[in-house]
């Protein structure tokens, strides 16, 4: 009987030959994640359960990554429980501030998470790692720490859409305008309790790090997890980092789907989200004058090289608008030595943009880069709600770190086509 | 048992930003939380609302980031049981998990007026509009989550797993 690979790996995990969509099964887990805002809820409920240890102490990664380094004392405070209890389980994969990068940037990029792997984390956007061919979904922190605890969480088996991207893309063109394009088709809970596929010419010809940005977004369609089957891209990207033996799953020709929604990617422009939710989309050319007060460039959706080279070759020889406060986020301190190497820093400093350290920031209102009353700003980020990067009353739009970095330059958002 | 209160209504997909906005995710004390409740949805919210209360919204309730800290305030604020036209997953799975009762029904989410009074058979899923005197069904559980709930949680339940040697 034919499954899709979420069903293969989902049965692999739960000891079957095979399971069905809206079957309950108890799957065993390769990694368990949490951060500094959902692992001190998770170590409180941890010690209710009253085991020893951890299932596994490489199998349980905690990530300070949201207010850190940290902003004030009550986030100084949770972090340090992490710290904590990172000492006494003996953790290998704990990352201190210095080690630490953006959760969902370095598992990947650490070899902690591979190919064929069931993964939760207590981070909504843990669904990235399906951009490696796994099964990675985000939980609540009960979740995580019971998983800490027993090695094992359930699911349902989600039924599968999937999503086939044809044709090659535009100039400008890459795997955050391909989700923005779906989400705003399918909508906010368009993938609701589903597994999301995606496939076609244009996925095999994204790089891992377009990958990881559709995958990373699946949540915003509220998808279960976002999966994308392992090629020579992903097997150059995983070897030589790998952690643990992995293995590569592939959905069956034959296996059943809720849907099948086929894009011509030719036709697809530079896509902008505009507040409060990501499926308000709109093609750059039908934004209009929209004034910007700042764009942020980073996080775990466009936080990586490739984003970061992409912004540098839009800011090279210009300079960020008078009206605009523009800051770049490398997602880990890996990448962002080798931006430094590369003379990415160089472009951004002088075109006045602020370069930070690792972290979360101001992607979900945290710090750095906190937005008042009625100001507005473009950013890579993958999240438009109200208030989330600041005051209740300020706009977030969302974007790929081309249109973010020639916003920055022209104060309104706009193309690199307009960038002189 | 049931539960019966007075409700409280909101749109489609609120969002856990809404329901706990981040700036006040610095901490994890359910009290603190609370004080904090929808208030990027209804800034008055966290006054407004009394014991016993109950949200009732449209589709996709709860979309948004996987914080916990979502339901442990909506549940710490006092109200007693969510009812939507459909929650997001994480929601979901979260509530049922700490033990915050939540019930799906599209037609109590159309029908039930801001300030209705409704009663609530937590084992059946009835839903009761004492206000306006019409009934709605809420989806049932499956047997394994309803397992959840009458453990008290997934905690209590892993405690009984592990305490048996099943894990
Ligand atoms: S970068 Fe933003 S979306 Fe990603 S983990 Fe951090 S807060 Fe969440």
């Amino acid at each position: 009987m034919a499954m899709t690979i979420t069903e293969k790996i989902l049965a692999a995990h739960a000891g079957k030959d095979r399971v069905e969509p809206g079957e309950l099964i108890s799957a065993k887990l390769d990694i368990v994640l949490a951060n500094d805002i959902t692992a001190p809820v998770a170590i409180k409920e941890f010690d209710k359960i009253g085991v020893p240890g951890v299932f596994d102490k490489d199998k349980v990664v905690l990530v300070p990554d949201h207010f850190t380094p940290n902003k004030d004392i009550a986030s100084a405070e949770q972090a340090k429980m992490l710290r904590d209890f990172a000492k006494k389980h003996e953790l290998t994969n704990y990352f201190e501030v210095g080690r630490m990068g953006i959760e969902h940037c370095l598992l990947p990029e650490a070899g902690i998470v591979g190919p064929g792997d069931v993964i939760i984390g207590a981070d909504s956007h843990t669904c990235t790692y399906g951009a490696l061919g796994a099964f990675a979904t985000g939980v609540g922190s009960t979740d995580a720490a019971a998983g800490m605890a027993s090695g094992e969480a359930w699911f349902k088996v989600p039924e599968a859409i999937k999503f086939v991207y044809n044709g090659e893309l535009s100039k400008w063109v890459g795997g955050k305008d391909l989700i923005l394009h779906t989400i705003g088709d399918i909508g906010v809970d368009g993938a609701l309790y589903q597994s999301m596929e995606f496939t076609g010419e244009a996925i095999r010809n994204l790089s891992m790090d377009g990958r990881f940005t559709m995958a990373n977004m699946a949540i915003e369609a509220g998808g279960k997890n976002g999966i994308i089957e392992a090629d020579q891209t992903t097997i150059d990207y995983v070897e030589g980092r790998a952690q643990r033996p992995y293995k590569v799953y592939k959905s069956d020709e034959d296996a059943k789907y809720a849907r099948v929604i086929e894009y011509d990617c030719s036709q697809i422009e530079p896509t902008v989200a505009f507040p409060h939710l990501p499926e308000n989309t709109r093609p750059i050319s039908e934004v209009g004058t929209v004034e910007i007060d700042q764009a942020v460039i980073g996080s775990c959706t466009n936080g990586r090289i490739e984003d970061l080279r992409l912004a540098a070759e839009v800011f090279k020889g210009h300079k960020v608008h008078k009206n605009v406060r523009a800051v770049v986020f490398p997602g880990t301190q890996q990448i962002y030595k080798q931006a430094m190497a590369e003379g990415l820093f160089d472009i951004f400093i002088d075109a006045n943009v602020a370069v930070s350290t690792p972290t979360c920031g101001p992607c979900l209102g945290g710090h750095m880069g906190i937005l008042a009353k009625g100001e507005r700003s473009i950013a890579t980020t993958n999240r438009n709600f109200v208030g989330r990067m600041g005051h209740p009353e300020s706009e977030v739009y969302l974007s790929n770190p081309a249109i973010a970095a020639a916003s920055a330059i022209l104060g309104r958002i706009g193309s690199p086509e307009e960038v002189e | 048992m049931d539960f019966q209160g007075r409700t409280w209504k909101f749109g489609a997909d609120v969002d856990t930003d809404a329901i706990i906005p981040a700036r006040y995710l610095n901490t994890s004390d359910p009290a603190e939380l609370a004080k904090h409740v929808m208030e990027d949805a209804d800034p008055e919210f966290p006054n407004k609302v009394k014991e016993g209360d109950i949200i009732v919204a449209d589709k996709n309730f709860g979309c948004g980031s996987s914080r916990e800290h979502a339901p442990i305030c909506i549940k710490a604020a006092g109200v007693s049981c969510v009812i939507a036209k459909s929650f997001a997953r994480i929601f979901y799975r979260n509530a049922i998990n700490i033990g915050l009762p939540i019930f799906e029904s599209v037609e109590a989410g159309e029908k039930i007026q801001e300030g209705d009074v409704v009663k609530v058979d937590v084992n059946t899923g009835l839903i009761t509009n004492v206000t306006r005197n019409e009934q709605y069904q809420a989806t049932p559980f499956p047997a394994f989550m309803q397992q959840l709930i009458n453990a008290g949680g997934l905690i209590n339940y892993v405690r009984e797993k592990v305490n048996k040697g099943g894990v």
